[in-house]
């Protein structure tokens, strides 16, 4: 070692990268838990807000947020298991059609947030919506309109890639012997894929779903125009309802509140019980994928 | 592909449910590519009158969206105004590019290098355990929502940057650029970390044992195999800083401001649609300048991705060339 102190000093300065990372993860979080944590009581995650959002609760918003990322499932589940089953499964990867679906997912996980909005808009509520007042309610405003259904189709656009990617990894984790050992016994391979192959990947299944769930919980951009709403009297029953939102609900309180100080307080819980929600879904999906990796490796 | 062989031989007599299946997972397949095409298609579509629309070049023409114009007075000569809310509307993009740039450049000099310079510990110094667990605590970072970044930046860290630093203005495009660069450090490190763990440990070895150090081997080895992977994490940060919206939404003012001032408040093309789109007459040449926004937004971007992938494609033919 011709310069000991120049391999000392990069080993230190790389070092310091980490640690001043890992430092500004921690002053986020921990500023917001600080601020946040005193506020968040039953009463506030259970009753709703009240004079002008500086008293009560986020119930609403909670609840609106769990509706959306349900009903986004519902939609996003299917279609991304079979969508990774394809391309793990079925897909011949020298074909056009495959390298045109890679190309596609690739850039769905690209397109900013705000575009999905913007899609949201001019595709689900003017095109599919209006469609559907026009065939069904005789062009009365019904569904025409942002509301509950439109938002979770566009959410479930826009975590497709993220419950593709992470399914797909687990049916690439199935050893090959399952499915040579399932046609062994003469299965077909619709057979092998769904008795042999989906039940040892339904962890990828799972992590792919708290992925998509949490990505969904954090995005505000998507359902700007969408269906979002600041304040309702009542809780959202049908799907063509607009909804309240915690993330929406951060951006507007913080932003477009006649008094900001008076609402601050109450506004840390809201931030706190959202990066809650997230964290802890991405602390499951971690587990999960862990255990994965470790069940993969002692399957080979 | 060993797969391919056994159902073709045990295909022959296909029944008719193990094509309907089939059929139907291509279908679903066929249905990501639709749902890109639906995009383009559905957002260019509002975007499209900008373009042809004799109603909208009433109020607005591309010239007048790019070109500089005559708005202000002799003295004091105003090329570019971004005013669509006015008696007089003005629809100039340059504002909206020149805020968008600013950002985005304060985040990549702020991310690019700790990412980097964090990956390269990770894998070339730090001790297995420790490796083990930066990974997923800069998962964690990824993990914040962007709602959460820009409140953090628009009541804790505006704050601290202008009494610290004395800014005439609180919400500033250093503010914004900062907190944005935490939303993309987790995606240059994530793809920088990918690409270096890649670099076969042969290539190291051969390096150690012609008497390099530990730093010489990162800096002349490790890192030059790995470049595309690192080139492809700056790109895709890049896509990624460009068209986030809640952060800067909230925290860089959206002041429609052209100045070069990186602690003045600025008003980028994502924001723009997030604030504006919401009060918009639906259908009138305001509504249509902002679909045609998000349609710049969305090529940008759909063309970074692009070469991102390119990128980690290029790694990847290139490090299964140098294990063979």
């Amino acid at each position: 070692m011709r310069w000991p102190w120049l391999d000392r000093s990069a080993v230190l300065l790389t070092a310091l990268a980490v640690l001043l990372i890992v430092a500004m993860l921690g002053v986020v979080l921990g500023s917001i838990a600080y601020h946040g944590w005193e506020r968040v009581t039953w009463e506030f995650l259970t009753a709703a807000p009240r004079a002008g959002m500086t008293e009560g609760g986020v119930f609403p918003a909670i609840f609106g947020t769990v509706l959306l990322v349900l009903l986004m499932t519902v939609f996003v589940g299917p279609l991304g298991v079979c969508v990774a089953i394809y391309f793990s499964e079925y897909a011949d990867r020298e074909s056009w059609f495959y390298r045109w679906t890679r190309q596609a997912v690739n850039n769905l996980a690209g397109v900013p947030s705000i575009v999905f909005g913007l899609f949201g808009l001019g595709f689900f509520v003017q095109f599919v919506g209006r469609g559907v007042d026009l065939a069904f309610f005789g062009g009365q405003l019904t569904y025409g309109q942002p509301a509950l259904i439109w938002a979770a189709l566009t959410m479930a656009v826009l975590t497709l890639p993220v419950v593709i990617v992470s399914v797909e990894e687990a049916l690439r984790a199935v050893p090959q012997s399952y499915r040579d050992a399932s046609y062994a016994l003469g299965a077909t391979k619709s057979q092998t894929v769904f008795r042999a192959v989906l039940p040892h990947a339904f962890s990828g299944v799972l992590t792919g779903g708290i992925l998509a769930v949490s990505r969904a919980a954090g995005e505000v951009a998507p359902i700007l125009f969408v269906g979002a709403a600041y304040f309702l009297p009542h809780l959202p029953t049908r799907l063509n309802d607009q909804f309240m939102e915690l993330g929406y609900h951060i951006y507007v309180l913080s932003t477009q509140s006649p008094d900001v100080e008076a609402t601050k307080p109450l506004l840390h819980a809201t931030v706190l019980v959202l990066l809650a929600l997230t964290f802890l879904l991405n602390l499951a999906a971690i587990a999960v994928r862990a255990r994965l990796r470790v069940a993969a490796r002692s399957a080979r | 592909m060993s797969t391919t062989v056994i159902s073709a031989a045990a295909s022959p007599p296909r029944p008719w449910r193990d094509w309907l299946v089939q059929r139907f997972i291509y279908a679903s397949a066929l249905v990501a590519i639709a749902l890109i095409l639906l995009i383009f298609v559905f957002v260019g579509r509002e975007a499209l009158p900008v373009l042809t629309s004799a109603a909208v070049h009433e109020e607005v023409t591309l010239e007048q969206l790019l070109l500089p114009q005559n708005y202000g007075t002799e003295e004091v000569p105003l090329p570019y105004v971004w005013q669509p809310v006015s008696a007089k509307p003005k629809y100039s993009l340059m504002p909206l590019f020149l805020g968008t740039l600013k950002v985005t450049l304060i985040a990549m000099l702020f991310a690019t290098p700790l990412a980097v310079l964090a990956a390269v510990y990770t894998t070339e110094f730090a001790p297995r355990w420790l490796r083990e667990t930066v990974k997923p605590v800069v998962e964690l970072l990824a993990g914040i929502p962007s709602v959460v970044l820009g409140f953090f930046a628009l009541i804790l860290l505006a704050t601290w940057l202008q009494d610290t630093f004395g800014l005439d203005y609180r919400l500033n495009a250093i503010n914004a650029g900062l907190a944005l660069g935490l939303a993309v450090i987790p995606i240059i490190y994530t793809l920088a970390e990918d690409a270096l763990t890649a670099v076969p440990d042969s290539l190291r070895r051969a390096s150690s044992a012609l008497g390099a150090s530990r730093w010489q081997t990162a800096q002349r080895v490790a890192l030059p195999a790995a470049l595309p992977g690192i080139f492809a994490g700056i790109v895709l940060g890049f896509g990624r800083a460009i068209g986030e919206t809640m952060i800067v939404l909230m925290a860089s003012g959206n002041a429609a401001i052209t100045s070069w001032d990186f602690a003045e408040p600025v008003r980028t093309l994502s924001a723009t649609i997030a604030a504006e789109l919401a009060e918009v007459v639906f259908g009138s040449p305001h509504y249509h300048v902002l679909f045609f926004i998000g349609t710049l937004l969305f090529a940008v971007t759909f063309v970074l991705n692009w070469l991102g992938a390119r990128m980690v494609g290029r790694l990847r033919a290139r490090l299964t060339g140098a294990t063979q």
